[in-house]
């Protein structure tokens, strides 16, 4: 937007894009060969050496991908298990955050203490006992199991919490002297408020759920349970040979995130950098 | 911060206490219940938290001293006896120094990355918006499909990366299978899978810096390097270094690639902790020993924060 006045020389400019390309090559490289690769014909991905760019747009890769291996399965389960994660944690750390914010009890600040040393807290530090508790409740294979242990986040308290300190107090004097209750406060007034800072902890939260790897691999057995993340690694020992369809596989799953991040690529960028002001 | 605004309002001097107890009493109500209603409010964060993370915290520290049987039940009191074997045995030390080793490989160059994407994204004009989108992309890969899809390129005979070393006339690696190639290749794979969070948090502080301090810098005739590491460079050194907290903590989190890429082999070159944790907690069944390696992991997690907090404070006084 606002170029250098530096680069404008074309040389500098030369090598600004150059290098801007390189690293773009980088980045986007794996991704790019996994797109030729998913729209190759079966015997145009087994040609060595390697096809560059498909002949055409073949789709009978994917469809098979679909067909033979329970992937939709897998993608319906991560989404049910991302979708409700999400919207627990919003809720949970909304409510939270609404207490540290707007209402008087004792040992507020003890329990916000609290609250942000669970952060310190590494989860696999945790996942021996919590997968020997899930087993005891016969939680195994199931989705409260995949579920709640994440309903609430000390990220999220924290985030919601700052965005709610930089809310307008007047409203909150308003509504109580309209004899506003807490709760329909937090309903009609803040709730509907916290949008951008919900939509930012919304698609982070959602990300962070469709990518679990380790919780999912060790509480998920049956294919009817598994999630997309451990189902396409599965597929990797399984189908060795058919690379073709793991690749039209990891493709398929990698859709629905990267369209959440073309869509909301603004507020998870917002709640990221809100996140490490915290410093 | 939250200060006396929202504090029930004082009681009316006009009404004294001797002659009605009402007011106090309804004031008393109040505050009562504005006490529960703030722990009703925290209540279901409050329960997550105490069931799956503090209540497995303090286990992991009991069965850290205990002997279990395959089901994860306690057979026998331990003691420190977890720790000692874990301490004389070359398989921790080896996994701790292959934790470091990795932490080494991703971090600097991790964020080396992601400072040149920013700034280089930051100068450009045109376009720019473009490769902000590209370099924000790895954001959305998992583990999973990342490791599936280098595992593809690793492959040693087919893969992408050997054919392209050979079209240079370089000599096929074996990524995965040579012991003294592995971690590095599993480095390469997730210095690339994260280097959607340095960039994005990099470029918003880039953004963020006063452009008068830049331009004043460059009209005195600073070129841009020096403009660079003597102006820019120290300015975004609090970003830098928080990332480098973060980068390092979650460098010694690492286990999704390394269980999908190479479980730990070839001969142990990438064993890191949270694997070995795993291997001897779900492959071996030892919840006793797995949770003493966990603890130490804890203990590495603890004192890197406090390293944090340590010199965020110094900076904090240094400006």
């Amino acid at each position: 937007m606002r170029g250098y006045g530096h680069s404008r020389h074309p040389v500098r400019l030369f090598s600004l894009y150059g290098s801007l390309i390189l690293l773009a090559l980088f980045v986007l490289g794996p991704l790019l060969y996994l797109l030729a690769q998913s729209f190759m014909t079966p015997a145009e991905a087994g040609q060595y050496p390697p096809k560059l760019l498909p002949s055409g747009l073949y789709t009978g890769g994917l469809k098979n991908a679909i067909e033979t291996v329970p992937i939709f399965g897998f993608i319906v389960n991560s989404f049910v298990l991302a979708i409700a994660i999400m919207v627990l944690q919003v809720l949970t750390a909304a409510l939270a955050a609404y207490a540290f914010v707007y209402i008087r009890f004792s040992g507020s600040r003890f329990w916000f203490a609290l609250f942000i040393s669970t952060m310190m807290i590494p989860w696999e530090v945790t996942i021996i006992p919590n997968y020997l508790t899930v087993k005891s409740w016969g939680w195994l294979d199931s989705f409260q199991g995949l579920i709640v242990p994440f309903a609430a986040s000390a990220f999220g308290v924290f985030l919601l919490r700052q965005f709610f300190l930089q809310l307008p107090r007047e409203l909150f004097e308003a509504a109580r002297i309209d004899g506003c209750g807490h709760f329909r406060h937090f309903v009609s007034v803040v709730l509907p408020l916290s949008g951008p800072a919900a939509a930012s902890l919304a698609v982070y939260v959602f990300l962070n759920g469709w990518n679990q790897y380790l919780w999912p691999l060790l509480i998920t057995s049956s294919d009817a349970m598994r999630t997309v993340q451990i189902g396409i690694a599965m597929l990797q020992f399984e189908e060795l040979t058919s690379w073709n369809l793991v690749l039209c596989g990891v493709a398929l799953v990698l859709v629905p995130s990267l369209v959440l991040l073309a869509l909301g690529l603004k507020p998870l960028v917002r709640g990221i950098t809100a996140g490490a002001v915290k410093g | 911060m939250d200060s006396s605004l929202y504090k029930d309002k004082p009681e009316p001097v006009l009404s004294p206490v001797s002659e009605a107890g009402t007011p106090i009493a309804a004031a008393r109500l109040r505050r009562m219940r504005e006490q529960l209603l703030g722990y009703l409010f925290l209540a279901p964060s409050l329960a997550v938290f105490t069931l799956f993370l503090f209540y497995p915290m303090a286990r992991s520290v009991y069965l850290s001293f205990q002997l279990t049987d395959p089901r994860g039940r306690v057979a026998a009191y331990a003691g420190w006896d977890n720790y000692s074997r874990m301490m004389e045995s070359s398989a921790f030390w080896n996994s701790l120094w292959i934790t470091v080793k990795f932490t080494l490989l991703t971090v600097p160059a991790g964020l080396a990355l992601g400072l040149l994407c920013a700034s280089l994204v930051h100068a450009a004009g045109r376009g720019s918006k473009l490769f902000r989108f590209v370099f924000s992309v790895p954001l959305a890969l998992s583990v999973g499909t990342a490791s599936i899809l280098w595992m593809i390129l690793y492959h040693p005979t087919l893969g992408m990366l050997n054919y392209l070393l050979g079209q240079v006339g370089i000599a096929p690696i074996q990524w995965l299978t040579d012991p003294s190639a592995a971690l590095g290749s599993v480095s390469l794979m997730t210095i690339w899978m994260n280097s959607g969070f340095p960039f994005v948090l990099l470029l918003a502080a880039i953004q963020g810096l006063d452009n008068d301090v830049m331009d004043s810098s460059r009209i005195d005739g600073a070129s841009m390097w020096r403009t660079f590491f003597s102006i820019k460079l120290p300015l975004l050194s609090p970003t830098l270094f928080f990332l480098a907290v973060v980068s390092i903590m979650s460098a010694f989190q690492s286990f999704g690639q390394v269980n999908i890429l190479t479980r730990g082999g070839p001969a142990g070159s990438t064993d890191v902790l949270v694997y070995s944790i795993y291997r001897e907690a779900f492959v071996n069944y030892q919840f006793g020993t797995g949770s003493a390696l966990a603890i130490v992991l804890f203990a590495l997690m603890l004192l890197l924060t406090a390293v944090q907090f340590l010199v965020l404070g110094k900076k904090v006084h240094y400006q």
